[in-house]
């Protein structure tokens, strides 16, 4: 299998760890990855601001780019999404992509990945993966099966973060709101660890807790998924 | 001030109102615990949401026959059907019918498309008193207030705020007994409709091969308001449309149970023409529905049934409120069709105001894509040049960077440098300021086997066994703002 790693542009340049765990546990289940270097954005934040016409040749470029990979494989739900479900809408045929949760779960069928992290954490569902990928169990069976962890779910697992790209930039003070109430929810749970399958998420979530309540962290599941 | 400067002020006033939030978030708590309960007495409420989908599809995509059928069939029953293209020719045909009839006080019951016309100030200009009778419509309208929301009017008030509108506004002794303060609003509507001249109602299923308008109502005031007057004017959007009598065997439930989570609310009437002696009017407006209409790919929010459940799960309303919006229909529904009533160029920014969660989509008991037709709205809003040129010359610039990996690799750097600098985005966005993943990629290959020279490493497993630096690293999502 020809297994391609599309690093989405922020996960490149702002949170470089969580790329580089996904491709340790890959690495641990014996998979050979490529990263074409030709890759930059999938165009999202063009396509979710309007700009069709300026998303589009992006969405062409990433088609041609991973183009003859049998998958390629992100952690990020949100530009997975951005890839499969609206390239369409583009009128782009997407390569099969696919978060990093869901390419171990449904793709490989695999959910214990040999982790250990011995702390309580809670999981956020980020709304692209669980709601355009309809990600809801997957992240919950790969964390169900490291070693040590304790998951405690929030009462409001499935409540947006707040961040939405341009969103929280136009609309910050909204986007706070939204913050404040899902952070309330994870403190509730008494949890080590919020974790998530979207970088952007966590950096939302982290401002607010770094803040207001420095005791809870944030995490990637494919941080925690290279923890040994 | 435009409508969107007006949105942002009070969206931001509001998502700071704790006070607020607390009321907001108790409601919903409570409908959210009696929905899952709801929900529950369905054996499979998906396939429930996909047959009335269809079912509103059938209705929108053959609103022709279904509308002209109804027409038929209404007049059959002795009723009279009014066609009206706009608000101000939906006033008119109530101004007329209430002049031609010498009618001086009107009885309404909770209806959102007379609030869309604003038919009250019309009726209060021409000398017709009007008096709400739904109890929440009933404080809406003495404190001058429109409705939060289109299903629950004072969604926004406790019991103590309504005890104290009714003390200043009525001279009633403040009480914390619900029961108390609607026998306070009950009494004071019990005289109104003995002795109004005419009842408007709204309409939530238009029956088509019956020629009956259904209405849904826990009070008993819409049946009060079409019964006890000579006269009733139903006044409802063209969509309300359903081709069949047997289709509310579903759709009454749904709406109940997407609405308020009741199996069914208290009062569900069908008019199937005017009361012995009386008369029975159906006004149809359209007021930019045929557009909607127009637009195949946005059509299904026609299917609406005004239940309000994407109000009540999106967090964007629950932060800032129904009065914020300043549009009859708040929430995700009414971003998603303003722009379309009212203009794209002035009402677009509602559809910006979303993180496109989806939420909304998800509850949808007619399974409108709502989600995405903000998405929509917004390609709509930059086709139409309704866009911000700057942004516009940004988003240029932006796709020039990146359709080249080395203008990418620099853009990376410049920010990193920024970063650097102590440049301070906003919020809690953080700035570049290690190697990239590409980087260490590029380092990893060159020396063959896993490494992490002087770029981010693994992160250490947490317990008190992790070293400072593991830990550091592991924990750097919030760290960099």
């Amino acid at each position: 299998m020809r297994l391609a790693l599309f690093i989405p542009c922020f996960v490149d340049q702002l949170y470089p760890r969580v790329g580089i765990a996904m491709v340790t546990v890959l690495r641990r289940l014996k998979l050979d990855v490529e990263f074409p270097a030709a890759q930059t954005c999938c165009g999202q934040p063009a396509f979710n601001t309007g700009y069709w016409d300026e998303a589009r040749p992006l969405a062409q470029r990433f088609a041609e780019i991973f183009a003859g990979y049998d998958a390629v494989v992100s952690p990020s739900g949100s530009c997975t999404a951005m890839v499969r479900k609206f390239y369409p809408d583009l009128g782009v045929t997407p390569p099969p992509t696919f978060e990093f949760a869901e390419f171990l779960v449904k793709q490989l069928g695999v959910t214990d990945v040999g982790a250990k992290f011995p702390a309580k954490v809670t999981y956020h569902d980020s709304c692209h993966a669980l709601r355009e990928l309809r990600l809801k169990s997957e992240p919950r069976q790969l964390l169900a099966q490291v070693r040590g962890l304790e998951l405690v779910e929030m009462d409001q697992a499935e409540t947006c973060c707040g961040f939405g790209g341009t969103f929280a930039v136009k609309f910050p003070q909204i986007s706070y709101a939204m913050d404040e109430v899902k952070c309330h929810s994870i403190a509730k749970t008494k949890a080590d660890y919020v974790v998530s399958a979207d970088s952007s998420c966590l950096m939302q979530i982290g401002g607010y807790l770094q803040q207001h309540n420095p005791g809870v962290k944030t995490i990637s599941l494919a941080e925690i998924l290279a923890a040994t | 001030m435009s409508a969107s400067s007006q949105f942002l002020d009070a969206a931001r006033q509001k998502a700071g109102d704790l006070r607020h939030r607390a009321v907001i978030q108790k409601a919903i708590g409570a409908y959210d615990a009696k929905v899952a309960e709801g929900k529950a007495r369905f054996t499979d409420w998906q396939n429930a949401r996909a047959i009335a989908a269809g079912r509103k599809w059938d209705a929108i995509n053959h609103l022709d026959r279904y509308l002209e059928q109804f027409e038929r069939t209404v007049i059959a029953n002795g009723g009279q059907v009014h066609w009206a293209e706009d608000s101000a020719q939906a006033r008119q045909i109530v101004l007329d019918l209430a002049r031609q009839r010498g009618v001086r006080k009107v009885v309404k019951s909770k209806s959102m498309v007379t609030e869309e016309i604003h038919l009250n100030d019309a009726l209060e200009g021409a000398g017709i008193h009007t008096v709400e009778t739904d109890l929440g419509e009933y404080i809406c309208q003495i404190r001058g207030e429109p409705p939060y929301h289109i299903v629950t009017p004072v969604m926004h008030l406790t019991k103590g705020d309504i005890a104290q509108t009714f003390h200043d506004k009525l001279g009633t002794p403040l009480t914390d007994s619900a029961e108390e303060l609607t026998m306070i609003a009950r009494a004071r509507l019990r005289q109104e409709f003995v002795t109004a001249d005419m009842g408007i109602t709204g309409a939530n299923f238009l029956v088509a091969d019956t020629g009956m308008i259904a209405i849904t109502e826990n009070e008993g005031n819409a049946r009060l308001s079409f019964s006890l007057p000579r006269i009733h004017v139903a006044i409802t959007g063209l969509e309300k449309i359903i081709p069949r009598f047997e289709d509310l065997a579903l759709l009454w439930p749904l709406l109940s149970t997407s609405g308020t989570g009741q199996s069914l609310t208290v009062y569900n009437s069908l008019v199937s023409g005017p009361r012995p002696g009386g008369e029975f009017h159906v006004i149809l407006l359209d007021n930019g529905r045929t557009r909607l209409l127009a637009d195949a790919e946005q059509r299904d929010a026609l299917h609406c049934i005004r239940c309000g459940a994407c109000l009540n799960v999106c967090p964007v309303y629950k932060n800032i409120g129904g009065h914020s919006y300043g549009t009859t229909y708040q929430g995700p529904i009414g971003s998603v069709i303003t722009p379309h009533l009212r203009g794209t160029q002035e009402w677009s920014h509602l559809s910006y105001a979303s993180s496109l969660c989806g939420a909304c989509t998800d509850v949808c008991p007619v399974k409108i894509d709502l989600h995405h037709h903000l998405l929509h709205n917004r390609r709509n809003a930059v086709r139409q040049q309704f866009d911000n040129p700057l942004q516009r010359l940004a988003f240029r610039l932006w796709l020039w960077t990146m359709q080249s990996p080395g203008r990418y690799r620099l853009a990376g750097k410049f920010a990193a440098l920024a970063g650097h600098l102590g440049f301070k985005p906003p919020r809690h966005f953080p700035m570049p300021t290690g190697a990239t993943f590409r980087q260490w990629w590029a380092r990893e290959q060159t020396h063959g086997g896993p490494a992490s020279p002087g770029g981010p490493s693994v992160p250490a497993r947490p317990g008190p066994s992790t070293s400072a630096r593991g830990d550091a690293r592991t924990t750097g999502h919030g760290g960099e703002s």
